[in-house]
């Protein structure tokens, strides 16, 4: 095995875990991460790296008497644009068509650059997805302008409350009480036809389906701590949805 | 039940999940069809057995399946494809139902709903596992078979 030397070993960790970092916050896959980071690893020749992936951190040790590195992961943010970028420089890096330095480079301006659509363009497509799945749920074509509108509503509320709070259950909470709310009003003023599949079709925007693929594919591979954890929050978002939604109803 | 326009909708419902969830531009295309072949094939089942359970289980897979050949055509991770072809599948009318129930204090109504919503959840998650362990079966088999070919054997 080649000798690496000390300045590139602490570069060839930087960029492990910067990868790893950067992949977690996004929302990719605990197992995938792992995959990446492994695979990088063997490319620097680093044969008996061991890495261990939960949501809340990284630990990746490089070889038996090399000290163990640690990154913390703060908040998570669904930008699967990052992943797949960091997946892109990662296979590169295997592949030999990048040098480590090269490849540092680019896992720095992934991690300064956020690559998420405009709000208003994730709003819009929110509305759009309402509408859509009011029709698929057996609405009818008079309520499309409600779904399309709070549908939209309910996705901007949820987004706003998030960046003031940072608490996600409370803003999809607070999101799913108005999202009910206006879709009673909308029936009670005479122009909406179904309250029930109003709501149905809004709350969409708002269901955890990256959570609940994360989590079944966590656990088949056998990561049973994120699994478990990422599937109590798929659990918990769509209990904070139903509990919004329930209060709206019980009046 | 009217096709084209279902399949529109679900085209476009999940090209819309596909911006929310932020993916890479150029794949909101595939993962609009990804969210429509499932879609199709969760309604044709649903209206050829009349059960939701399977056809929820038989679309799941379908759209994993798609997921996985699209990840290995654009080398790019799966999530990115079935994620947004999931979204349809989700009991969202049952879970709601469920809690319309639990509100009216109709207890034994809610049951029925949660449970049945439980199951779909359920078949989801199966649905994924299998086209999983197929898919990666099928490429561990064209790899031994590329191997072969180049002259490489394995002990």
């Amino acid at each position: 095995m080649a000798e690496i030397s000390e300045v590139r070993r602490e570069l060839a960790l930087d960029c492990f875990l910067l990868a790893g970092k950067v992949m977690m916050e996004s929302g990719a896959e605990t197992y995938r991460v792992e995959d990446t980071m492994i695979r990088m690893a063997v490319s620097q020749n680093m044969m008996d790296s061991h890495c261990f992936v939960t949501p809340a951190g990284i630990m990746f040790s490089p070889s038996n008497d090399l000290p163990t590195r640690f990154v913390r992961i703060h908040g998570r943010r669904t930008d699967l644009e990052r992943v797949a970028r960091v997946n892109a420089v990662s296979r590169r890096l295997v592949a030999g068509q990048l040098t480590l330095q090269q490849a540092y480079e680019e896992m720095t301006e992934i991690e300064k650059n956020h690559y998420l659509f405009p709000l208003w363009l994730q709003v819009l497509a929110a509305a759009v997805a309402s509408a859509c799945f009011l029709i698929l749920m057996g609405g009818g074509w008079a309520d499309i302008p409600f779904a399309f509108v709070i549908g939209g509503i309910g996705f901007y509320i949820v987004e706003m409350v998030l960046i003031k709070t940072r608490v996600k259950f409370f803003a999809e909470f607070i999101g799913a009480v108005a999202i009910g709310t206006l879709a009673v009003l909308a029936v009670y003023s005479g122009f909406g036809n179904d309250p029930d599949t109003i709501i149905i079709g809004s709350v969409m925007p708002l269901v955890p389906g990256l959570l609940i693929t994360n989590a079944v594919r966590d656990m088949m591979a056998g990561h049973f701590v994120s699994g478990l954890s990422m599937g109590a929050e798929a659990f918990l978002t769509a209990f904070a949805i139903g509990a919004g939604i329930a209060i709206v109803l019980s009046f | 039940m009217n096709w084209p326009l279902e399949a529109f909708l679900s085209f476009l419902a999940a090209g819309a999940f596909g911006i929310i969830f932020n993916i890479p531009r150029k794949t909101l295309i595939s993962c609009g069809l990804v969210g429509m072949s499932g879609w199709l094939f969760y309604r044709s089942y649903f209206l050829l057995f009349d059960d939701p359970i399977q056809a929820t289980f038989a679309g799941a897979f379908i759209v994993a399946i798609v997921a996985h050949i699209l990840a290995k055509t654009f080398k790019m991770p799966m999530i990115i494809f079935s994620v947004a072809g999931i979204i349809p599948l989700v009991p969202g009318s049952r879970a709601y139902n469920a809690m319309r129930n639990i509100v009216e204090n109709d207890y034994m109504e809610a049951v029925d709903f949660a449970v049945q919503a439980l199951m779909i959840s359920g078949a989801i998650a199966m649905g994924l596992v299998f086209a999983e362990v197929i898919m990666q079966l099928y490429f561990k088999y064209q790899a031994k078979r590329t191997q072969k070919k180049m002259g490489f054997t394995q002990e």
